[in-house]
């Protein structure tokens, strides 16, 4: 991660309203390859609506998203920025990971049929080949032997830990955490923190939007901290996290601590 | 039910037993082990039993007479309707079994089938096809689906199916060519529009505007987070159509579509007033000649009830195909008898309050 290397991910004036509410007012933010980047900020902020617009998710009202390069759901060409067709987002998707807050894991299908779907429909994987990179990829998060379960049959934690499994399953140049474990038990959280916290050790480029203030801390390269869809405060995780400026961040971080 | 009533009997006659004897339970060695219940608070009624009395008293379930009643006067009822069918030579059974397999009758069952299967597989696709129009963001598909089905639920079927009947009267001529321009082919509407095919379209139409808010519905019915999981790991819109959302709507799909296939199968018996030769129809021309009217009848929905059946039990089948990693536990297909025809077994698990106890053929 030098400093003269073009962030994988560069966000320029992003705004978004939904009817008079806005939700993003004017976002920059870089995130450099192989960095973990943690939003925080009260429900409402716009963490979540920021990381889907990375991947086009949601469409924003003005700004930009770029990831490796490429604008994120438009084209520019002679001073416009022209949709793309739904083929081109697609493609653009097939690069970016997702992780949910309600894991949104194909109840229907099983957790090997999970994982091996999207590399045999997008990235034209033989069937084969992607069950026994399926299984490797349970075997990395803690689940090997399970790949004939139904998601109902798994605990919340084991659920989100097939999700990121799924999700690597793309090999995706950057991985999008929404609350990752805001829906789990208290006991469960432990689980999902310690895989994700491998995955920022093998080098993977992350943003995680999340509460867990003690996993910001110590897996972060970044904190950033959102409020009424600004960024307010934005650095280095014991910077944020310890000495925040802002007086909104300081209650907020107060009464999360 | 027999082990209902001795389990009650014993119960019955061993509580009374333990209240007129108390110091047989503190005599057994396992009283005298605890010792005597000096903690039994003092101010209890004589007659309150003691604690050991209570652990051994066996558990009665609520007796239900009620249930015994409702049975017994459905039994007669059933007996009454089963002599009145035997024993009222009106009915004329020889008549019936004569007629079952007549030739015309036959030909019209399988006009019946196959008229309900091409109406069925048509409104099915133009169906699907609305259903997708309506959800997409298309502000024209929307529009055009909306009203067609608005359209079509609002016109009784009978006057839709005389409507393409008696197009000729309105267009005497169909022709194709450019709209305001040129014509290249014409043909007398009369020809085109017999009535096995004005019925073929009116049904399908109406087909397709009950299964379209079918599929809507079962569309609905998926949780927007599927859609966006499926859109995060780059699959196609027709692939995730196809593989994650339709799957997951066929269980809001089945149930009710089961309805209208049943519903359409009967319907199709509409054809008649039209004089095309259907089920129904060929029972009629039979009973014109020869008045024999109920027998043709009974004829008639003895095949409808043979078909329906069979369908219901095709339904069950896709029905299960479909609860694939759904919290319904599988139902074995004599579990289906013993749920919706419980008079005739008891359930092999007792059903839990709160677990589904309708089934397919419910």
């Amino acid at each position: 991660m030098t400093a003269a290397a073009k962030p994988l991910v560069r966000i320029r004036g992003l705004r978004k309203s939904y009817g008079a509410h806005l939700v993003l007012d004017g976002v920059d933010l870089d995130v450099a390859e192989g960095s973990v980047t943690v939003l925080l900020g009260p429900s409402g902020s716009g963490k979540s609506t920021l990381l889907r617009c990375v991947n086009h998710l949601e469409r924003p009202d003005a700004g930009f998203v770029e990831v490796a390069g490429e604008i994120v759901g438009y084209r520019h060409q002679a001073g416009r920025l022209h949709e793309l067709p739904a083929r081109e987002v697609t493609r653009q998707r097939a690069q970016v990971g997702m992780v949910f807050q309600q894991f949104n894991l194909f109840p229907h299908l099983t957790v090997i049929e999970n994982l091996v779907e999207a590399p045999v429909a997008v990235r034209g994987i033989t069937r084969p080949h992607a069950v026994d990179r399926g299984r490797e990829l349970l075997g990395r998060v803690g689940l090997a032997g399970r790949e004939n379960a139904y998601p109902r049959e798994l605990s919340g934690g084991q659920q989100q830990r097939v999700a990121i499994a799924r999700a690597l399953a793309m090999e995706p140049r950057l991985l999008l955490f929404d609350e990752p474990t805001s829906a789990l038990d208290p006991e469960l959280v432990g689980e999902v923190l310690a895989v994700i916290r491998d995955l920022a050790g093998t080098g993977m480029t992350m943003i995680v939007v999340t509460h867990e203030i003690g996993f910001a801390r110590e897996v972060a390269d970044t904190a950033v901290f959102l409020d009424a869809g600004r960024i307010v405060e934005s650095g280095a995780p014991a910077d944020v996290l310890e000495n925040p400026r802002n007086e909104r961040a300081q209650a907020f971080l107060s009464a999360v601590l | 039910m027999t082990s209902d009533v001795s389990a009650r009997i014993s119960a019955l006659s061993e509580v009374p037993a333990a209240l007129a004897n108390p110091g047989s339970v503190a005599d057994s060695p396992a009283a005298a082990e605890t010792g005597p219940p000096t903690d039994a608070p003092t101010d209890a009624p004589p007659d309150a039993p003691t604690d050991e009395q209570l652990l051994a008293a066996r558990l009665v379930p609520l007796r239900r007479p009620g249930q015994w009643i409702s049975a017994g006067v459905l039994l007669v009822l059933a007996a009454m309707l089963v002599h009145t069918l035997v024993t009222n030579h009106r009915f004329e059974w020889p008549a019936v079994r004569g007629y079952f397999f007549e030739h015309s009758i036959l030909h019209g069952l399988e006009l019946t089938i196959w008229l309900t299967a091409a109406v069925l597989a048509t409104g099915y696709l133009l169906g699907t096809g609305l259903a997708a129009a309506r959800l997409s963001s298309n502000p024209i598909l929307k529009t055009l689906s909306f009203g067609f089905v608005w359209l079509i639920r609002s016109v009784p079927m009978l006057v839709q199916l005389l409507f393409w009947y008696e197009l000729a009267s309105l267009y005497p001529r169909l022709s194709f060519g450019i709209p305001f321009g040129p014509e290249f082919a014409s043909v007398k509407t009369a020809h085109l529009f017999s009535g096995i095919l004005a019925a073929y379209v009116a049904l399908s139409l109406d087909v397709a505007a009950f299964s379209a808010e079918i599929i809507r519905g079962g569309i609905l019915s998926v949780p927007a987070g599927q859609v966006e999981a499926a859109q995060a790991l780059g699959l196609g819109r027709g692939r995730i159509f196809r593989r994650i959302v339709l799957p997951q709507a066929m269980p809001a799909i089945v149930p009710a579509s089961g309805n209208l296939l049943i519903g359409m199968l009967k319907a199709t018996s509409i054809v008649s007033v039209i004089a095309v030769q259907d089920l129904l129809y060929s029972a009629q021309l039979i009973y014109n000649e020869n008045f024999q009217i109920i027998p043709l009848l009974l004829v008639a929905t003895l095949w409808y009830i043979i078909l329906t059946t069979l369908l219901s039990i095709g339904q069950y089948f896709v029905e299960r195909r479909y609860a694939r990693g759904s919290n319904r536990r599988r139902q074995e297909f004599r579990e289906l008898f013993r749920r919706n025809l419980p008079l005739f077994g008891r359930p092999a698990v007792p059903a839990t309050p709160g677990a589904p106890t309708t089934g397919p053929l419910s």
